[in-house]
């Protein structure tokens, strides 16, 4: 049985915005959550700059007791809870004092509490291996995410993390959708979210991918798919949704944002010029004609694409990828832009946090624009019209958004999204 | 030996982040088990261990730990390390 997916719920933790209402005023403004961190520039990084989400103390204390925050150094769980519990909210869902054995989740990330893991290891090292206490093991496992979530919202079907570096987030909403549209569950709660800080950004400013031609202008350092794009900058964060069947959605009355319609999940193998860091074009190729074809589409009807486009030089690839998979260019290419120019590259919370941006553009009807490309690349203008590429807010009615994100590993994964009638 | 109300109120204190029966914690006397009666979460014993070691600078080693599910044999242990030995010898 093939149930239709819809989707009922969104929770975000942004650095341009945290909830909901002041995420969805931020990308229709175009505001841009990058900052300066002078902790970055005295340990002598490169890049400075980053998206850290505005998260106080007393907006921690509104989704974790006391108890739970004792000892807590983990931010990429702390993000994931508020916007998992959120987006539960959303759909008008509510902690259950009994298991709920048709919910699960499905919350990805790349590492988990890497400040936590820190402290415990200088612990270890000094011989104090017994003064950790009981919180290393859930703040630092990959799954302490969903652990945290289960228990806090009483989910019984399967509770998970996955992860696929900044692919993660769509491909944890694939994951739940697949599971519902097979009749394995009746909710999923998808996301992922992602540390803030140097210990997890340092690889990436070692690698030379981050820009550092903007520590002193930190709001334009984001810029893809624009000719001074010098690479991209390190973000956090979380994104949630919920899964729903259709049936259980109608059943509870429950308010629609937009259905899931397919996806594709795939890799290119490290072959055809993949490697560990860049993408096979065939492998995205394939992965976008795929969730074309899986979700019964042709690819004129997309009005909208919520790229990766990190803003390094492969942006122009991506864009390249879509045009040839979709066999669209010019102005008939659909419109295309990336949150990454506002909150930088979240990297393992990129995907979900995208994919309720893109959810939040068909569900109030607009193209939020892609900031700091006033200097469109000049290889992308050749394939497609700048018009395709607002640089302002178009306020348009859109019915079809196609998401991809792809990631180190070379692995890919993108999915449609329709307007709910 | 300290005064053991002023242990107590010492020990009730340094446990109260971690009981989920505030109702037995508020009933709290030297037979009370942290497990049963405060419900505290097994896992948070040694959190408790910890933070007891922090607040009368002492430590604990894995059997006398053991020993500390009830706040009698707390109070005992703590005495015993603070050199405030009821019945066996000095360490």
């Amino acid at each position: 049985m093939n149930q239709s997916v819809v989707i009922t719920g969104l929770g975000v933790v942004a650095p341009n915005g945290v909830g909901l209402v002041s995420f969805l005023k931020a990308i229709q403004k175009g505001s841009s959550g990058i900052r300066f961190y002078p902790e970055l520039k005295d340990l002598g990084f490169s890049c400075c700059i980053g998206g850290i989400p505005e998260v106080s103390e007393e907006l921690k204390r509104e989704y974790l007791t006391d108890l739970q925050l004792r000892n807590f150094n983990s931010s990429g769980i702390l993000y994931g809870c508020i916007a998992g519990m959120d987006a539960w909210s959303d759909a008008g869902l509510s902690a259950t004092e009994k298991v709920d054995y048709n919910s699960g989740t499905i919350f990805g990330t790349g590492m988990s509490g890497t400040e936590k893991y820190r402290e415990a290891i200088y612990k270890v090292d000094a011989g104090k291996v017994r003064r950790l206490g009981s919180t290393v093991v859930a703040q630092t496992m990959a799954s302490g995410v969903s652990a945290y979530l289960g228990g806090i919202l009483g989910l019984g079907n399967q509770v998970t993390t996955n992860s696929s570096a900044c692919t993660t987030g769509t491909e944890a909403l694939l994951m739940g959708y697949d599971r519902i549209r097979t009749g394995q569950a009746d909710r999923m709660l998808v996301g992922s979210c992602s540390d803030h800080g140097p210990y997890l950004w340092g690889g990436f400013d070692a690698m030379r991918v981050l820009t550092y031609k903007h520590n002193d202008t930190p709001e334009a350092g984001s810029r893809p798919m624009s000719a001074s794009a010098s690479g991209f900058v390190p973000g956090s964060g979380a994104g949630a949704l919920v899964l729903e069947s259709l049936e259980s959605a109608k059943n509870r009355g429950a308010s629609i944002y937009a259905e899931v319609l397919g996806g594709a999940i795939n890799s290119g193998g490290q072959r055809g010029g993949g490697s560990m860091s860049a993408p096979n074009g065939d492998a995205v190729q394939r992965c976008i004609s795929g969730a074309v074809r899986n979700a019964g589409i042709q690819s004129t009807d997309i009005d909208l694409i919520n790229g990766h486009l990190t803003a390094t030089s492969k942006d122009y690839f991506e864009i390249q990828n879509w045009s040839q998979a979709l066999k669209l260019e010019g102005l008939h290419f659909p419109y295309v832009n990336t949150l990454k120019s506002m909150v930088g590259h979240c990297l393992a919370a990129a995907g979900s946090i995208e994919c309720v941006a893109s959810v939040l553009q068909l569900k109030h009807d607009f193209i939020a624009p892609n900031i700091n490309c006033t200097d469109l690349h000049e290889d992308i203008v050749q394939l497609i019209s700048p018009d395709k590429i607002p640089r302002t807010i178009i306020k348009k009615d859109i019915h079809i958004v196609a998401k991809a994100s792809f990631g180190f590993g070379d692995v890919n994964a993108c999915v449609i999204f329709k307007k709910h009638k | 030996m300290k005064d053991k109300s002023r242990m107590i109120a010492e020990l009730k204190t340094i446990i109260k982040p971690y009981v989920q029966d505030q109702e037995a914690f508020g009933n709290l006397d030297e037979d009370t088990d942290f497990i049963n009666d405060l419900k505290v979460n097994s896992a948070n014993l040694v959190d408790i261990i910890l933070d007891i070691e922090d607040k009368y600078d002492i430590e604990i080693d894995n059997e006398s730990m053991e020993k500390m599910l009830t706040v009698r044999a707390a109070l005992e242990v703590v005495n015993k390390k603070l050199g405030h030995s009821y019945d066996s010898p000095q360490e």
